[in-house]
């Protein structure tokens, strides 16, 4: 709290929006509806140039195109594409009728241009008034040359952050934003358009999924369960393999050390989906695997061992899998902390008599846990979201009867069912709504896990 | 002392099997690539005949699969994703870093948030809103890909942000002092200090159009035009194709496996490098 108010005196300025709507004169406050009036009255004329043209364009792009988008919002399109009767022609006359998808993207557009005008708004009415009181002050107003060079300078993060922003805004949020929306209409596979109209339709779709009895609870309810499962064998056994195997690498008697890592960084260097898909075609019943297995004669010539065909074993295969490719990462990063241990601990250690052992279980071990601790969600939470190693290694096979319409496998994560509910079913609404969810599991499960190590760290901090 | 060296011996051992089992998809992947026999399942685990064939035909027989054109879309998608990703998350992090201003808080938290979304549940937003600019018809669509792929890089900006906050604050403050604005030290002091960070960077950049299918997927829709390697290589293995291709795929795998992995080791070695500094600093 008392950080909060100490950051708020930090950027405390004068001139914000409120003083310069009730302290300002009439310029400035004329600058609320004709942007850059006060930076006229200033001579400031480059700058009001610049809002008034902000100001038209936005104006003009509002009539042309957003107001009607806004209109047209609320209802998502009135008029169903069809054949109509031209009663003075006298023919059935084919019309082109709303688009609810693309009256739904134009809002959501709409919404962030104006979010960006008032952000223009804003600054239009700032810098008047601080033209105002610096003129009031007997100040010299900078020249528009000297406000550029400060965006080199004490401004620079603006123009470093100009660009990045945009792209954020325009490929992560807006999409998001876009997608979320999607989450409140009845956009499903029944209702495409350009064929069909789409609806708000509230909360309905997020009852449908977390139902236990609809049909898409019964697939929403088991996929979470083996997401979960998943997401905790993954992590565990990662950490602790790949703990194990940087920490014997890392002894001292085991020699040829960088050879070791070299293989196993190999396996990750090369591209995820090529070993995946490898993975997929060795595992198969006449893949690779079973031929060796059938050659050494630990099975019959005509068996397979079903590594993706069987529910169990599939969910089996694809964490040891996981192991495979996640384990070479563990190692990387674990050998990396091993390293930078500080020194000074183990010659304190040393001094005080500990051998081996004791240093190892007391400084070695305790150090590890203190440091990576808190990646364990990130893995966790990447986990969740792992996308490549299930659709690339089974597909989310094996397939199921039981699941909604069959869009999901026995083996399909949140994410892989998400992707093949919108880009192979076109089911957007219900793919929405499960980003959503994962979202809330994965944000959670994070904050509880920073708010708990945080308090570790305080209790007991290494450094 | 013995226990000890029969200890040693076994770890030794152990690491070994390991190591061949870490190893042997990736063998059997160049094996496959030589091998003469066509098709996805053969009899024989190893193969009974080698050949250069696969390569030849990867390279010669274009009208279906055109794997060096593929090569060509990736490579210009990489360098200029490459490019623009790097930049925005240099600037996103020297930003976060060293500047200090009102929305620094907010942003760090946004992004946090916004890292937590599943990363393709926006992908088929992103794809109508690309449409609905028209940047999906013909070669634009590349320009689509590079806009993708470097986008939403302002977001990962956590590691070279930690790196920065290494860097003494004091060189910064003499520069000042000596005359110096804040492009000057970003430009002439921070970057050049920054040489592992930069190189991951830009590596991790270059990398990812190589060996994301999602997006390619998506945006690039069924023309085998414009296809990604990873995309195309991924549609030699469909039910229709895996027969013919199978071996071809494997040689493809080969050729993009090579130059990924040695730039994978050499951002590995650029990692720990950086890492090594940021926990002395």
């Amino acid at each position: 709290m008392k950080a909060n108010k100490n950051k708020i005196k930090e950027f405390q300025t004068e001139y914000t929006v409120i003083n310069g709507l009730t302290k300002g004169d009439v310029f400035t406050k004329l600058s609320a509806v004709i942007l850059g009036a006060g930076n006229f009255a200033r001579k400031e004329f480059v700058k009001g140039i610049l809002f008034l043209l902000t100001e038209v364009i936005f104006i003009a792009v509002m009539a042309v195109f957003g107001a009607h988008s806004l209109a047209m919002l609320p209802s998502l399109g009135t008029k169903e594409t069809g054949e109509v009767f031209n009663e003075a022609a006298g023919v059935y006359e084919y019309v082109q009728g709303d688009n609810s998808m693309l009256i739904l993207l134009y809002g959501v557009i709409t919404f962030f241009l104006i979010g960006a005008f008032i952000i223009v708004w804003r600054a239009a009415i700032k810098s008047a008034y601080k033209a105002q009181c610096k003129k009031e002050r007997g100040e010299v107003i900078p020249t528009f040359r000297q406000e550029i060079r400060t965006y080199f300078d004490t401004n620079l993060h603006k123009t470093l952050l100009f660009l990045p922003v945009m792209g954020i805004l325009i490929f992560t949020i807006m999409p998001l934003i876009f997608m979320i929306s999607m989450a409140f209409t009845n956009y499903d596979r029944d209702h495409q358009p350009p064929g069909k109209l789409f609806d708000w339709v509230g909360l309905v779709n997020f009852g449908k999924v977390l139902d236990f009895t609809s049909d898409l609870g019964k697939t929403f309810w088991p996929v979470l369960g083996w997401t979960i499962v998943w997401a905790i064998f993954a992590t565990f056994l990662n950490y602790i393999f790949g703990m194990v195997l940087a920490l014997v690498i890392n002894r001292k008697e085991t020699k040829f050390k960088s050879f070791w890592r070299f293989g196993f960084v190999l396996s990750i260097a090369v591209p995820s989906f090529v070993t995946l898909l490898i993975m997929n075609q060795m595992l198969q019943p006449n893949g690779a695997i079973n031929v060796l297995l059938r050659q050494i004669g630990l099975i019959g010539m005509h068996d397979s061992l079903p590594f993706l065909t069987n529910v169990t074993w599939a969910r089996v295969t694809v964490i040891v899998i996981n192991l495979w490719v996640g384990i070479p990462y563990t190692m990387l990063t674990m050998t990396g902390i091993l390293q930078n241990i500080p020194s000074d601990l183990y010659e304190a250690a040393k001094i005080d008599g500990a051998n081996a052992m004791t240093i190892f279980w007391k400084i070695t071990i305790p150090y590890m846990l203190f440091v990576t601790a808190p990646s364990l969600i990130t893995t966790f939470v990447g986990n969740i979201n792992n996308f490549n190693v299930i659709y690339l290694l089974t597909g989310g096979a094996p397939s199921t009867m039981s699941y909604y319409k069959m869009t999901a496998g026995k083996t399909d994560l949140l994410v892989t069912w998400l992707y093949k509910l919108t880009i192979e079913n076109k089911d957007y609404s219900f793919g929405a709504v499960i980003g959503i969810l994962v979202f809330v599991i994965t944000a959670t499960s994070s904050l509880i896990v920073y708010r708990r190590t945080a308090a570790y760290k305080n209790e007991e901090g290494f450094q | 002392m013995k226990k000890k060296t029969i200890t040693n011996l076994i770890i030794h051992l152990i690491l070994a099997i390991l190591v061949v089992i870490w190893v042997l998809p990736i063998i059997w992947i160049v094996l496959i690539s030589f091998r003469e026999e066509q098709g996805a399942y053969t009899t024989t685990f190893l193969p009974t005949a080698y050949t250069i064939d696969n390569y030849v035909r990867l390279f010669k027989e274009r009208d279906v699969f055109n794997f060096p054109l593929w090569f060509a879309n990736t490579f210009i998608v990489s360098c200029f994703s490459c490019v623009i990703a790097t930049f925005y998350t240099l600037a996103v992090s020297y930003s976060m870093s060293r500047m200090r201003f009102k929305m620094r808080k907010p942003f760090m938290n946004i992004a946090l948030i916004l890292g937590m979304f599943p990363g393709f549940m926006s992908m088929i937003a992103v794809y109508y809103i690309l449409k609905g600019v028209g940047l999906t018809d013909g070669y634009l669509k590349l320009v689509a890909l590079v806009l993708v792929y470097s986008g939403g890089a302002g977001l990962g900006f956590y590691v070279a942000k930690g790196f920065f906050d290494t860097i003494p604050k004091a060189i910064d403050e003499a520069a000042y002092i000596d005359g110096c604005t804040r492009w000057q030290i970003f430009t002439k002091i921070t970057i050049p200090l920054s040489r592992p960070i930069i190189v991951q960077t830009v590596l991790s950049a270059f990398m990812a159009p190589w060996v994301d299918f999602i997006f390619a997927k998506v945006i690039t829709g069924g023309e085998p035009k414009y296809y990604t390697v990873a995309i195309g290589l991924w549609n030699m293995l469909t039910k229709e194709n895996i027969t013919q291709y199978y071996t071809r795929f494997a040689a493809g795998a080969v050729i993009v496996s090579i130059p990924i992995a040695i730039l994978f080791m050499k951002m590995q070695s650029c990692y720990m490098e950086s890492n090594a500094g940021a926990v002395k600093g």
